[in-house]
């Protein structure tokens, strides 16, 4: 087990952080679960931190200039090379330190932010080439399922059947025909020592895999599902319900890989079926009751999946 | 003061950025450019270079790595060619829009296709008007200076603008040369520690580069264009202190032979060199042939120029990358733009040699100076005549 973690005692309502290093009165959409996951996010961090942005919703809703709603550093540059920004934070701040030019017990987590086109599309090469090289970052995908910024286009985390705009349901198409790309297993196969998968609606868990991704010594991945009410067609007021649904029916299982190992941090015994989660969105409404029986296949193999790889 | 040593351009190129004590490399190999960026891995495994080196998965993410790193406050170095600059070249707009100093040596070659690992200026004139300083080294000393003087210039708080050396690849970055490199402390005493006023630190939190609605977007582009137009004041005074402690001086615009020319070569980088031997050699045939080297491109320095070239009639302008349906080489149609307005100035003639690693020797600057001087008196028919081309 990873030493850090044993100082860690974890979060509770108890001794939730005040500090709120995203201040209110950003541009977010009413209900953005996106937005709601970054805060916790940055509230397990703190301000000792040093964010790249990618080009995204987060990005454009929290610093339309002269506004900013980041009161720790932040750098934006463009889209697919988050984590390559990130690298030379991180390489900046280590011969710095070792130079004497910036504080050497001052520690500070470099964190970089993308959606999930910024992640499993355009940013995967950079991504790649920061995770195995090794530099000490914590990488947040911020995921919700479609180029949201952009009015809704597929992403390759678009899940099977979701209309998009440029996945539309029509004669010779039920919508996405593909099934969402698994990044987090992909973060997992570069040997790195923390990957985590969390949602907002279970936010002491997400706070404490993110502060654990920022104790690892070396890269961390955390995947965060991203309640989009625009672009998901769903109610504002519902993101956190969807949030729940999409683990209880196994949709989005929540779990942490530590130096390899697996861990499911929420166990479903009794699964709701996927119906109920595709119901609570206008994306999924044009399928029929054949596809959404082969999505609950889908889900429940890839659950078996999961569940022999903890076991392992 | 160093000894005159011979060395490879590439290496003596890795030695000045060690000498400048770079501090973050993050670069991604490509021929030309290997030999630099090899040995600065060499230095820093060996500890002679106190720097992280980020070998990177590819040229977008060196840029992007580079810009992080310096926007954290640490002085920092990569270098590219062709395809290299041009996977970078959406960050490069970047990274001068967003005022940070990267220092890039561009070791010059064709852009594919056909592939081509050779020489010519194709990649960096694709890249004219990234706001990028661009300067252009003759030869292996030239090289090593201008790297050197690359960081003062960008870092300095009246700059704050990333800069491009451009060496050309394999006849000026593969060569073997006499060069001096300073002392330690010569590098010391001329170039401090980078100390940027703004930089990513918890301490004192800024955002950078936030988004730039239509409001403020022209502002900010007006502010940049004014601030690097205003950068040439300290390239200059950079340049008069380099000269006054290591005896070497640099202009914006360098003549040779030029006092009473009636044609005039226009050429930047290293065929220069071969340009100045045919000057010379037609110099004794009793022809009058002088020359203008462009050392800083950008921002271009207009005034300079047109002084320099006011009094000759004729000025043929070598431009060595080949422009799909424009008017002119990219260095004619900069020139040609600069004189337009000007009071007295030379009928001007465009000429493309030297692409993809063509040779282009003396005899060939002896042609297109005796075709330049057939045009004193009469207009060019064709927009450009090339150089050194097989007719089938």
């Amino acid at each position: 087990m990873i030493p850090e973690f044993n100082k860690f005692k974890g979060f509770s309502l108890k001794n939730l952080p005040e500090v709120e290093p995203i201040a209110p009165g950003h541009r977010g959409c009413q209900g953005c679960g996106e937005i709601l996951a970054l805060r916790m996010a940055m509230k397990a961090l703190g301000t000792d931190v040093i964010v790249a942005n990618a080009t995204g919703c987060m990005e454009i809703i929290t610093s339309p200039f002269p506004h900013t709603s980041w009161r720790v550093p932040w750098i934006h540059t463009a889209f697919e090379n988050t984590a390559a920004v990130a690298s030379g934070i991180e390489a900046a701040l280590k011969v710095l330190k070792r130079k004497g030019r910036f504080p050497k017990s001052r520690h500070v987590d470099v964190v970089a932010v993308a959606g999930d086109g910024g992640t499993a599309d355009i940013g995967l090469q950079a991504l790649s080439g920061a995770l195995e090289r090794g530099h000490d970052f914590v990488y947040i995908c911020l995921d919700n399922e479609a180029y949201m910024n952009t009015g809704v286009q597929r992403s390759s985390c678009t899940p099977f059947g979701a209309m998009t705009t440029t996945s539309p349901p029509g004669e010779r198409s039920f919508g996405q025909m593909t099934w969402k790309k698994n990044v987090p297993q992909i973060a997992v196969a570069h040997g790195i020592p923390y990957v985590a998968t969390a949602s907002p609606a279970f936010f002491l868990d997400l706070m404490n895999k993110v502060k654990k991704a920022a104790l690892v010594k070396g890269p961390a991945y955390v995947h965060i599902y991203s309640p989009c009410p625009t672009g998901w067609g769903s109610r504002g007021e519902d993101s956190i319900k969807i949030a729940r649904l999409a683990v209880d029916t196994k949709v989005f299982p929540l779990y942490e890989v530590i130096e390899g190992k697996y861990y499911i941090t929420r166990k479903i015994t009794k699964p709701k079926p996927v119906e109920e989660y595709l119901k609570t969105q206008r994306r999924f409404r044009h399928l029929t009751p054949e596809v959404v029986a082969e999505i609950q296949r889908r889900v429940d193999a890839e659950y078996e999946r999961l569940l022999k790889l903890a076991e392992l | 003061m160093g000894k005159r040593i011979a060395k490879e351009v590439s290496i003596a190129i890795a030695d000045a950025v060690k000498l400048a004590k770079a501090e973050v490399i993050a670069a991604y190999p490509i021929t030309p450019q290997t030999h630099i960026v090899e040995h600065l891995s060499e230095l820093v495994a060996n500890g002679e270079l106190d720097a992280e080196y980020i070998t990177v998965e590819s040229e977008h993410s060196a840029m992007s790595a580079a810009i992080g790193a310096v926007a954290t406050g640490a002085r920092t170095f990569t270098s590219t060619a062709a395809q290299g600059l041009a996977l970078m070249h959406e960050m490069l707009f970047i990274a001068s829009a967003m005022r940070l100093p990267v220092v890039m040596v561009v070791a010059n070659r064709a852009l594919s296709a056909p592939i081509s690992i050779w020489n010519d200026h194709s990649d960096i004139m694709a890249n004219r008007d990234i706001g990028w300083i661009q300067v252009w080294a003759e030869n292996g000393q030239e090289a090593v200076d201008l790297t050197i003087q690359a960081f003062r210039i960008a870092e300095d708080k009246n700059v704050m603008f990333p800069i491009i050396v451009n060496i050309d690849g394999f006849v000026l970055s593969h060569v073997i040369e006499p060069i001096i490199l300073p002392d330690q402390e010569e590098v010391d005493a001329f170039l401090p520690a980078f100390k940027p006023k703004y930089k990513l630190d918890p301490r004192k939190p800024i955002t950078m580069g936030p988004v730039g609605v239509p409001e403020i977007y022209f502002e900010a582009k007006k502010a940049q264009d004014e601030a690097f137009r205003n950068t040439p004041k300290v390239i200059k005074r950079v340049w008069k202190d380099w000269a006054k402690r290591f005896g070497r001086e640099y202009n914006a615009v360098e003549t040779y032979r030029m006092e009473d020319a009636e044609v005039a070569l226009l050429i930047m980088g290293s065929l220069a060199e071969t340009a100045m031997t045919a000057v010379d050699k037609m110099r004794d045939e009793g022809k009058k042939v002088g020359l203008v080297r462009i050392r800083l491109w950008r921002p271009f320095p207009v005034q300079e120029f047109r002084r320099a070239v006011s009094k000759v009639p004729v000025l043929a302008v070598i431009d060595r990358a080949m422009p799909p349906g424009a008017v002119n080489g990219p260095v004619a149609t900069e020139v040609k733009a600069a004189l337009y307005n000007a009071g007295r100035k030379p009928r001007v003639v465009n000429f493309i040699a030297g692409l993809g690693g063509r040779d282009v020797t003396v005899e060939d600057f002896e042609e297109m100076a005796e075709r330049a001087a057939f045009y004193r008196k009469k207009r060019p028919k064709e927009l450009y005549e090339t150089i050194g081309v097989r007719e089938s």
